[in-house]
């Protein structure tokens, strides 16, 4: 068999590592930032771009999207072109897929800080970044996949199969939930409402953890690790398993992050079984890793890669076990809302995704630039203090949490509730600093590498064009006469299953899509109506505020939440809500029933300075509402978008909306001045008081009707 | 409620994809070696490399 010779390219490999470092760094400063505010609120800066509504979005989106996305690529495009002896399928899509990633993140950073988001947790970009998003993401499969096709190497490597289920996955999850229509260039509604809105999101957003901060850095577990010990992984049949298994598994769990809320029992269930099945592959993966090492755990001591990578898969394995328990609908009454959620995620991308992307960093950069690293000690110190930053962010997190849920939780003898929310806020904020005191350690950690690393680099000399030789793959099927008829599908398998999953999905989505949800089948509430226009401005301020980041929507059917904060909450008052705005913490108090709860004038104080109304709040003050004025040449777009997506307002009434607004307005700011307060009406903070008037009245309105009859 | 089933039929897709690319790998002998491939990734690539290059690029 003839000997090919190739060359790898490593300059993409480099690119995506600098990349990595750099926003991993960001996007921890972004946290660390998000997590001082909890406890000095003056951090908010009383600025629109660096309030915590708009800062937690930005840490979110930059250490998922940005840190481990480059963390991802960096690995793929290392271990792909060794595993299948191959060059990468293109150095033009190479650069397209680099510079495009790169693109979106700087765009969603400027983006999200102008408070530009659809309001959608994890997925809080507007359109045209979905747009990108997805050219890029098919670049890269392209790219994957034209490797896979070239490759010298016959058999697919475990960890190839975790980067294609990746890919395709997250494609489809992308597009199905990011499905809006947009008003203008960076104002979009989603298409769904309420109760199915808040099923897409959750399908998508536990499934982005499931096939972004999962499945390919298991990928790349099942690469880096064996590399690193120089040793075979410890049952390739296991690993095999473990894929098929997983894959199957993982995409069901979605409604566990919905349960006691509006959506109905048996999809809570599905998602609640799915969810414990879910430890079996998991385990099974985070043992195979951690067997890897049998008989060289003494490299272990020795090797700083190691080290990281053995507390990242013991951090996968704790964050494994730990899921499926959190979605029992019992330990969830407890957990959901609360900061032991944080903990939990914290301990996946601090432990698993943090240490796992420092273990193949400190790797990966000696190899590139053929030179040892330049400090382990400094590397040592790096793994202890990110260590114990682990531990001290996680352990405040659970504890806080279960105390808060507890306080929210406990009654009096007399039957009343023990705990006003305030007190469990303020009793929160010593966990909040120790947290910010785990996460400095952590950056400080990650500040070491990137120091270690650079220098590394600079006595290192980087190989951009790697050579190698392989034998060329032989073919294995040689026809004889007459083929079948459909061997010419199977020719191109590759490019055939792109196609029909792309053809079928966008079929789907045009037929499914309006049949079922334009007249969805939500028990209509008859006296849930859609917003005013007036209403519509100050919700979507509320979106752009990123009010969602701390306070929920979603009153749970338990005695200390309708005690709290009145009657549960029904799927049928969200059927208006594009999108829908549940939430998934209560840092503040849930808002579900606001409206009528507190004068206005209550409202325009609080929006100006929180503690004013309530002493020890840590909100932080909106004081640029006061000034800003309403975007109503937006008015007659919001109200034909929203039509269009079936909400019922009069014909032709996107022409009187204006009119309809102005005298809403009015009557808000006529009520304020009842109580001394001036402010013209055609200001941003009128028609967010005139949202958070309205949240819940509907279904009050009914009642009152039913005792009058 | 009615769009779980674009969630359900989406979600069974990308099963029935799974599906067809787990037959495919059985059927092309995939998984004939479950040990082979485990050790076949540690070999190191050891083709040598041309020394100027490794100086001009940095």
């Amino acid at each position: 068999m003839e000997l090919q010779k190739f060359q790898y390219d490593n300059k993409t490999v480099k690119w995506f590592a600098y990349a990595t470092m750099f926003w991993g760094i960001v996007g921890m400063l972004a946290g660390l930032l998000a997590a001082l505010q909890l406890c000095i609120p003056a951090l908010n800066m009383e600025l629109p771009y660096t309030t915590f509504g708009r800062v937690r979005p930005i840490h979110t989106n930059a250490v998922i999207f940005a840190f481990v996305g480059n963390g991802i690529f960096m690995g793929v495009y290392y271990s792909l072109q060794r595993l299948l002896k191959a060059r990468m399928f293109s150095d033009f899509l190479s650069k397209v897929h680099f510079f495009g990633w790169q693109l979106i993140i700087v765009l969603a950073a400027i983006s999200l800080a102008l408070g530009k988001t659809t309001g959608k947790e994890y997925a809080e970009l507007e359109w045209p970044i979905d747009i990108l998003i997805t050219i890029v993401w098919v670049v890269f499969g392209w790219n994957m996949f034209g490797t896979i096709i070239r490759r010298r190497e016959r058999h697919l490597y475990v960890a190839i199969w975790f980067y294609i289920a990746t890919f395709v996955t997250i494609a489809m999850l992308h597009i199905v939930n990011s499905i809006e229509i947009p008003v203008s260039f960076w104002k979009s509604y989603s298409w769904y409402a309420g109760v199915q809105d808040a099923l897409v999101q959750w399908w998508y957003g536990h499934n982005a953890v499931a096939f972004f901060l999962t499945t390919p850095y298991l990928g790349l577990m099942y690469y880096f690790l064996p590399k690193a010990a120089n040793r075979p992984v410890y049952s390739y049949r296991l690993s095999i398993i473990h894929f098929w298994s997983l894959i199957f598994i993982y995409i069901w769990a979605g409604p566990h992050h919905l349960l006691y809320t509006s959506v109905p029992d048996w999809a809570q269930s599905l998602g609640v079984v799915f969810s414990i099945m879910l430890i079996a592959p998991s385990w099974g993966g985070m043992i195979n890793g951690l067997l890897t090492l049998r008989g060289a755990w003494d490299k272990v001591r020795e090797d700083v890669v190691l080290k990281f990578l053995v507390v990242a898969v013991t951090a996968y394995g704790m964050a494994t076990f730990e899921g499926p328990m959190l979605s029992l609908k019992s330990v969830s009454a407890i957990a959901h809302y609360t900061d032991w959620i944080v903990a939990h995620v914290h301990v996946g991308a601090l432990g698993w995704n943090g240490f796992m992307t420092f273990g193949i960093l400190y790797w990966l950069i000696p190899k590139l630039f053929r030179v040892d690293l330049y400090s382990k000690k400094l590397a040592n110190m790096h793994f202890w203090i990110g260590t114990l930053g682990i531990v001290l962010y996680a352990v405040p997190m659970y504890w806080s949490g279960i105390m808060q849920s507890l306080m929210w939780k406990e009654f009096t003898p007399e039957g009343q509730l023990k705990w006003q929310f305030m007190d469990t806020v303020t009793k929160m904020i010593p966990f909040y600093a120790t947290r910010a005191i785990g996460g400095t350690l952590y950056l400080t950690g990650a500040l070491f590498m990137v120091y270690n690393l650079i220098k590394t680099i600079k006595i290192g000399s980087f190989l951009a064009n790697e050579n190698a030789e392989a034998p060329a793959l032989e073919k294995v099927y040689s026809t004889h006469g007459k083929e079948h008829w459909h061997r010419w599908i199977e020719r191109k398998p590759v490019q055939m299953m792109i196609v029909s999953l792309v053809v079928v999905a966008i079929g789907g989505i045009i037929e499914f899509v309006p049949t079922f949800l334009v007249k969805s089948n939500i028990p209509t509430i008859a006296s849930v109506k859609p917003y005013t226009p007036l209403e519509l401005h100050g919700r979507d301020i509320y979106v752009r505020e990123g009010c969602y980041t701390c306070h929920s929507q979603m009153i749970r059917p338990f005695r200390s939440e309708t005690a709290r904060y009145g009657e549960y909450s029904k799927a049928g008052e969200f059927v208006y809500d594009h999108p829908f705005q549940w939430g998934s913490k209560r840092t503040g108090p849930d808002l579900a029933r606001l409206g009528g709860k507190y004068p206005d004038s209550w409202h325009y104080n609080h929006m100006l300075d929180p503690t004013s109304m309530s002493p020890g709040s840590i909100m932080p003050s909106y004081p640029w509402l006061f000034d800003d004025q309403i975007d109503v040449s937006s008015t007659v777009a919001k109200i034909k978008a929203m039509k269009r997506l079936g909400v019922p307002y009069p014909e032709n009434y996107e022409n009187i909306a204006a009119a309809d607004m102005e005298k809403q307005a009015k009557l808000i700011a006529a009520n304020l001045n009842k109580d001394g307060i001036s402010i013209l009406p055609d200001r941003e903070v009128v028609a967010l008081i005139a949202y958070l008037q309205r949240l819940g009245t509907d279904i009050k309105n009914e009642t009152k009707k039913d005792t009058l009859k | 409620m009615s769009v779980i089933f674009i969630l359900i039929s989406a979600s069974l897709l990308i099963a029935l994809g799974f599906l067809i690319a787990f037959i495919w790998s059985v059927k092309t002998n995939q998984y004939e070696d479950d040990y082979t491939p485990s050790v076949r990734i540690l070999f190191e690539n050891d083709v040598k490399q041309p020394e100027e290059e490794q100086h001009l690029k940095k």
